[in-house]
């Protein structure tokens, strides 16, 4: 399981910028990037190569951010590989929040991270289907 | 016109005597009556019988909005509520509203004032009243209704809001008068051009009543020239007795107190010293003839100025200026009064630490919008879009059932609420006034 920073913006002109220089003034590396957002506000969530640097330097910067769990997983990187996977999740009633993936892939996986609302559930089927779940090391690697 | 000419002008050496009978039967009765009085005029060391005179007001203390909240609901009525007839609410500073009662006298004594605002603002028997400030706990619409009855006017007593139905009444009840807020008139006079209706030329309206908040003599000159009417002041609260506590006469220079029944200080907000004619500073009220709730030196927090000097409409009574501001941070909006606090009230169960917040209050197309700005927080984030909007959509239903009023609430990043020494700032008003 990989823990994903989560950072709260104002859907105002250059708060992306600032809050992404926070983190690399603080020498901290995006591995994988999504925002969600409403006419008011964003939420940006990134999987970062060092989570405690992170949140150190955004609260410091006056950032409200948390870390939440996600879920990295291996999909087969052909047409309907992802399908099959949530399909999966699906059968067994895990419901996906929401997903993104990966900057950097291996060849024939694409790396995605899944929120989920049974992390435990979610990772039990998976791999019992044979589908690899990363770990936060795992992801390091990438680099 | 005069409703009451012998009342409204009234020479002042006899109405100084009519106000020092009042004055004394007042004091006597709220001492034997209601044990805050009591207790408080005992704690001072003031017996009834040491006020005498006009300027013995000054020896009693002053009761607040948080006196009247303090002895909630009923604490303050000087009668059994068997001599109640009616009970009308504004909002406090927190959950809990201002309660005041009216006996049947109260009642014909609103009345008469409202008479006495009406027909100087240009209505009679024959005049057809659209009365669009809200019906219910709110003073603003019963209280123009009764003032309206009185005169023979007929009422049509539509309530506020409904826009549509109200520019069609108004065409086809062709009504003379009408009694809403300012922002409210300006509204409709531009929905009125938006359908393509010249109130100049398709309706026969001829004046309007406008008050619960505050406004200027440049939106009195738009009112006057885009629905093609004569716009009158008018000024209360239900602490005193509601509307009609002051009214503007055609010279439009202040608004006449109606002095028979009210006996107007100004004082320093800061040391409660009372102030000069003429100078600027709190408007302090003391009822002299009301049965229900009587009040004393009730302090409204209202900033303006008295002037003594002789009118040329005729009248005697004192004129007060157009309130230029408030001495605490109430906002009205949409004749609503807002306390700061009370949002906050609704905040803190959704912070774990102080909330910073912020009220901006913006004037669009002529109605005042109140928005929330709220600092987001450890409690309040997640990293699901759909919890947070939940969050905002429960604090948005929170403060609008407390507020009784629609509410737009803004989530904003942390310390991006500008932080001022000492006493935070809560409200940003940016209705411009000019």
């Amino acid at each position: 399981m990989v823990r994903q920073l989560s950072v709260f913006l104002e859907n105002t002109k250059g708060r992306l910028a600032h809050m992404t220089r926070v983190l690399g003034e603080a020498g901290v590396d995006l591995l994988a990037l999504s925002i969600a957002d409403t006419t008011n506000f964003g939420i940006l969530r990134a999987i970062v190569d060092d989570n405690e640097k992170a949140l150190a330097s955004l609260r410091a910067a006056g950032y409200t951010v948390n870390l939440t769990e996600v879920l990295a997983v291996t999909v087969p990187d052909r047409p309907g590989g992802l399908a099959e996977v949530l399909e999966t999740l699906l059968e067994k009633g895990v419901s996906v929040e929401y997903l993104y993936s990966f900057v950097r892939n291996p060849k024939e996986y694409a790396l995605i991270l899944f929120k989920v609302d049974d992390v435990a559930a979610a990772r039990s089927i998976l791999e019992s289907r044979g589908v690899r779940i990363l770990l936060q090391e795992d992801l390091y690697d990438l680099k | 016109m005069y409703w009451n000419p012998s009342a409204e002008c009234m020479e002042p050496e006899k109405l100084r005597e009519l106000q020092t009978k009042r004055l004394i039967r007042t004091i006597h009765h709220v001492y034997q009556n209601v044990p805050y009085y009591r207790n408080r005029m005992q704690e001072t060391g003031v017996a009834p019988g040491d006020i005498r005179s006009l300027e013995d007001l000054a020896l009693l203390p002053f009761t607040t909005k948080q006196d009247l909240r303090d002895n909630y609901p009923y604490g303050l009525f000087a009668v059994p509520l068997s001599e109640i007839v009616r009970i009308h609410a504004s909002s406090g500073t927190t959950g809990k509203p201002t309660v005041v009662g009216y006996t049947q006298r109260d009642i014909q004594t609103w009345a008469e004032l409202m008479a006495r605002t009406l027909t100087c603002a240009g209505a009679d028997k024959n005049a057809v009243i659209q009365n669009a400030y809200g019906y219910g706990l709110f003073t603003g619409g019963l209280g123009v209704h009764y003032g309206a009855e009185l005169i023979g006017a007929s009422v049509i007593p539509i309530s506020g809001g409904n826009t549509q139905r109200q520019i069609m009444l108004m065409k086809d009840f062709g009504t003379t008068m009408l009694t809403c807020t300012p922002s409210y008139a300006l509204y409709l006079a531009e929905a009125m051009a938006e359908e393509g209706i010249d109130p100049t030329r398709d309706i026969i309206l001829k004046y309007g009543v406008f008050g619960a908040e505050p406004w200027t003599n440049g939106m009195r000159r738009e009112i006057e020239r885009k629905l093609g009417i004569r716009a009158t002041d008018i000024y209360g609260l239900s602490e005193v007795i509601g509307p009609g506590v002051a009214f503007e006469c055609e010279i439009q220079q202040g608004l006449h107190v109606n002095e028979d029944h009210f006996l107007p200080e100004i004082i320093d907000p800061a040391t409660g010293r009372v102030l000069p004619d003429g100078q600027e500073g709190e408007l302090v009220f003391t009822t002299i003839t009301k049965e229900g709730i009587p009040v004393i030196r009730y302090r409204t927090r209202d900033l303006t100025s008295l002037s003594r000097e002789a009118c040329q409409c005729g009248r005697t009574h004192v004129r007060m200026n157009k309130v230029l501001g408030r001495s605490d941070d109430m906002i009205i909006i949409r004749g609503v009064n807002v306390f700061p606090t009370q949002v906050e009230s609704v905040l803190v169960t959704y912070t774990e630490v102080e909330p910073h917040y912020l009220l901006v209050v913006e004037r669009v197309n002529n109605l005042d919008r109140l928005e929330v700005w709220v600092e987001m927080s450890d409690r309040l984030f997640s990293d699901e879009v759909r919890r947070v909007e939940e969050i905002r959509h429960r604090i948005t239903r929170e403060l609008e059932s407390l507020l009784g009023l629609s509410v737009g609430v803004k989530l904003v990043e942390p310390k991006s609420i500008e932080r001022s020494q000492g006493k935070a700032r809560r409200v940003l008003d940016k209705r411009t006034l000019s």
